[in-house]
């Protein structure tokens, strides 16, 4: 067995036997995300994946990318770019070094989600370093695939807490032929309800968003992307309205809400407010809008228990997805708190699948 | 001591009989939701796959949510296995009731409850029919999207244990990707929701694992449905190619050009010739292969992708193109592939459709095998094929009335999914493991996979009564079918230290 892979086993293994902690580390770039665990700091319990690294098989006829998890998400990237290809769910990178294994168990999606679907829409199958330091196989690479439960989307987004993610087969799509990106003014009930009658409508949408005007009041802009066959493009745009961004604009402008590079973003604390899109203006502060109205994003100094409660109203639920600097958590964790069916559900996975509880402690569930 | 047997049941030593079923059932649901009379519950013996029967004790119709979990606590306090069934289309025997349990059928759950355009969604109960779903949707532009062949009947809570797929999977995705939300009834009798619509629910995501579950994990109650609008226009090219080899190579060279057509199916000389005469589409009767290639959106779109596919397949040697003129012959074209099945019905006494995928540059390695396979085992055997996703679907035709004609079908079977194994595909592609590929899954997991599988099933169904015995194999199980631990022709990681 490869070095690597046996020094990762290896680390398990110790660490099953201590009874000790692990925390699953990639390039970095998402460790804000998520509940903290005081003995995080100590840099000897990092399961660090980084050194697995490596395209392992790409076919892009068949429409499939199978890395380690240490591999650079940019430079999978741009390898797929080179065929005229890409991740669909856009995934976030916030930052150069993050990687394709801590982009899938944190399982965040860029602008394109709402039309294409998230990671683990695109998780074909992944290898497992489990806590007894075993090497296990979900899943596969071909893309219809029903041979067992499905593990590995049950991994996508899991924040480690089940394991390590060695390797995964990703779904890729090519590149849309076109690109066009089209701004209007709108007050958010107006996107909102715009977003509402594109939806039903057979148009090329595969981004949409609304942020405040700097001006403060209700006004703001509606972005929204179209991508296809130029044709379609075209003609969904004449019949949409809406001024034509320049395309280096436009992609600046994606790419900012991609990376939370958008000045909206510097805003602490940030929440994450997940709702259905159609529902009405959450009225917490200031908002941007993404995924048609789906996720929206929240800007101001409010309890948990308010933002939540908000959330919960509208069907949805909310993260504290940057806490202000400094300031504490709230003791129920970062997360919108799980009903009580489905927290049981997820402790008895976690008793079954890291019974030591080595895994990443505290960091989807407070002590769990 | 309990013995251990396949999909972790324990079965306890005195089970209850028909009669104290009945009687407890009786306090849970109305009387005339149960059926128990042999005239009775005969339907229920078997799903789509009629090889693996097995007549229920039982059977319970309920009509409510409440009488759902009635009868799942009543069945827990008995330690009574269940078997959840939606319209008993499925293909891989995964609601063929238990010997000693009770048969929940889910017929009367038809209601379609809401359909909300803005958000492009619809709540279901689990009983409504796939095709309904998209009926129901139409007047507002709207459908949805997985459409299994067996669409007109089968029902939408079946696709989500089954995670169902359809001939347009490739463009619009598999079950998992177009279900928002699912409201289901744990073993317990506790209600249980997963996922949402709003997306990315915090916690793991529970809603990926019970999607194609296969009935294991909990019983489903309500499906909130993404839908998609239906496009203006579609149209589809059939294609000729003088090999199955060449016409592979045109699917390839289809996506890497970066077409994701609509819809991509292949069939071969013996599924044409069993077809045509049957549905009467105009197919080339003097071709190996024959493709059909779907392009739907907007009129210019359809257009500008239409004439990129068919310079594709020229490229790729077809000896014949045809492009739909109308949606009429639109629908024939697809006639002749949906109707394979019925088709295979017409020329054969019995046949026996199987169901792995594999990655597509396989293709005329496996083909050929099979090709060799008809030999060896005496059947023949035409193929269709989900060229677009890699999902083969070969049809073994046979005849049950003739001696170890069953048995030698079966071993065919088998040996065609240990191949789509061992060239890096998996044994179902959509119809799922049930009870008729367990022996297969020891072929593709090794036993401590299959424990994790073990696992997810105790962590949603600790007493391990929901559809048992199906999916997961015992230990004793894969030894006595002689590929423990062996994958691929090979140890798995055999340098790897276990402890």
């Amino acid at each position: 067995m490869e070095f690597v892979l046996s020094e990762l086993c290896e680390q398990v293994m110790t660490a099953h036997a201590g009874r000790k902690p692990l925390f699953i580390c990639g390039g970095g770039s998402k460790a804000f995300y998520g509940n903290r665990h005081r003995g995080e700091g100590d840099g000897h319990n990092r399961l660090d994946l980084t050194a697995y690294r490596g395209v392992i098989d790409y076919q892009p006829s068949e429409l499939v990318v199978t890395v380690r998890a240490g591999t650079p998400l940019a430079e999978v990237e741009q390898l797929l770019a080179g065929q005229g290809q890409m991740l669909a769910f856009e995934p976030p990178h916030y930052g150069p070094q993050a990687t394709v294994g801590g982009c899938v168990a944190a399982g965040l999606s860029g602008p394109r989600r709402a039309a294409a679907g998230s990671v683990r829409d695109f998780v074909l199958g992944t290898r497992l370093l489990d806590a007894q330091g075993r090497m296990l196989g979900f899943g596969g690479e071909v893309m219809k695939n029903v041979a067992g439960y499905d593990v590995s989307r049950l991994l996508t987004g899991s924040l480690g807490i089940f394991g390590a993610i060695l390797e995964v087969s990703l779904k890729v799509a090519p590149r849309p032929l076109m690109e066009l990106t089209l701004r209007s003014e709108a007050t958010e009930s107006q996107a909102i309800e715009r977003f509402g009658q594109w939806r039903s409508r057979p148009l090329p949408v595969s981004a949409g968003a609304w942020a405040a005007a700097g001006t403060g009041g209700e006004a703001g802009e509606l972005w929204v992307r179209l991508s296809g066959a130029e044709p379609a493009v075209r003609a969904a745009a004449q019949a949409m309205g809406g001024d034509a961004v320049d395309d280096a604009q436009a992609a600046a402008f994606w790419q900012g809400l991609r990376e939370q590079a958008h000045p909206f973003f510097a805003a602490r604390p940030l929440w994450r407010v997940a709702v259905p899109p159609t529902a009405a203006p959450l009225g917490l502060g200031r908002t941007l809008l993404e995924w048609g109205g789906g996720q929206r994003w929240v800007a101001a100094d409010l309890p948990a228990q308010a933002v939540r409660e908000a959330a919960a109203r509208a069907g949805g639920h909310a993260t504290l997805f940057r806490p202000a600097d400094g300031a504490a958590a709230p003791a129920d964790g970062v997360f919108h708190p799980l009903s009580a069916p489905v927290a049981a559900i997820t402790r008895r996975l976690k008793q079954e699948f890291d019974p030591a509880g080595l895994f990443n402690p505290d960091r989807m569930v407070p002590g769990l | 001591m309990n013995a251990i047997t396949d999909g972790g049941v324990a079965a306890e030593p005195a089970a209850p009989d028909q009669e104290q079923i009945v009687a407890a059932l009786r306090e849970a649901v109305p009387g005339h939701c149960i059926l128990y009379r042999e005239e009775d519950t005969r339907p229920y013996e078997c799903d789509g796959l009629s090889l693996y029967r097995m007549l229920p004790p039982v059977v319970v119709l309920p009509e409510t949510e409440a009488q759902v979990q009635a009868v799942l606590r009543t069945c827990t306090r008995l330690n009574v296995p269940v078997v959840a069934r939606g319209a008993g289309t499925g293909l891989s025997g995964g609601s063929m009731p238990h010997p000693r349990g009770v048969l929940l059928g889910l017929a009367k759950f038809n209601r379609i409850l809401s359909i909300d355009p803005a958000s492009a969604s619809a709540r279901v109960q689990p009983g409504v029919r796939n095709l309904a779903i998209s009926e129901a949707a139409a007047p507002h532009g709207l459908y949805y999207a997985p459409d299994p062949s067996s669409q007109i009947a089968c029902s939408i809570g079946g696709n989500v244990a089954e995670n169902s797929g359809g001939v347009h999977c490739l463009k619009y995705g598999l079950t998992v990707h177009n279900v928002l939300r699912v409201r289901m009834v744990a073993m317990d009798g506790e209600i249980v929701e997963l996922g949402s619509e709003a997306l990315d629910v915090p916690g793991p995501d529970l809603l990926a694992v019970f999607v194609g579950s296969e009935g294991m994990l909990g019983v489903v109650t309500e499906v909130t449905v993404r839908l998609v609008p239906r496009p203006a226009l579609a149209r589809v090219v059939m294609a000729s190619f003088d090999s199955v080899e060449a016409a592979g190579q045109a699917v390839a060279r289809t996506i890497a050009s970066g077409i994701i057509p609509a819809g991509l199916e292949m069939m071969d000389r013996r599924a044409v010739h069993m077809v045509e005469p049957f549905v009467r589409a105009g197919y080339d009767m003097d071709t190996e292969a024959i493709l059909l290639c779907e392009s739907d959106g907007t009129a210019e779109e359809v257009a500008d992708e239409i004439e990129r596919m068919e310079a594709v397949f020229r490229e790729a040697g077809a000896t014949r193109l045809q492009v739909s003129q109308s949606e009429a012959e639109r629908l024939l074209f697809w006639a002749g592939r949906k109707n394979a099945f019925p088709a295979a019905g017409r020329v054969s006494p019995d046949y026996y459709c199987m169901d792995g995928t594999i990655p597509r540059r396989q293709l005329a390695r496996v083909l050929s095998a099979i090709q060799q396979m008809e030999d060896e085992y005496g059947l023949r055997c035409a193929n269709v094929f989900h060229a677009g996703d890699g999902n083969l679907h070969p049809l073994i035709l046979f005849d049950s009335n003739k001696p170890d004609e069953v048995e030698r079908a079966e071993k065919f079977g088998a040996a065609i999914l240990e191949l789509c194994v061992q060239v890096g595909g998996t044994v179902t592609g959509e119809h799922g493991v049930g009870i008729e590929k367990i022996n297969q899954m020891c072929v593709q997991f090794s036993r401590d996979e299959l424990d994790m599988f073990l696992a997810v099933k105790r962590a949603f169904d600790p007493l391990c009564l929901l559809n048992p015995e199906k999916v997961i194999p015992t230990l004793a199980r894969c030894a006595e079918y002689g590929k423990m631990h062996v994958h691929a022709g090979e140890l798995r990681f055999p340098d790897l230290p276990r402890f």
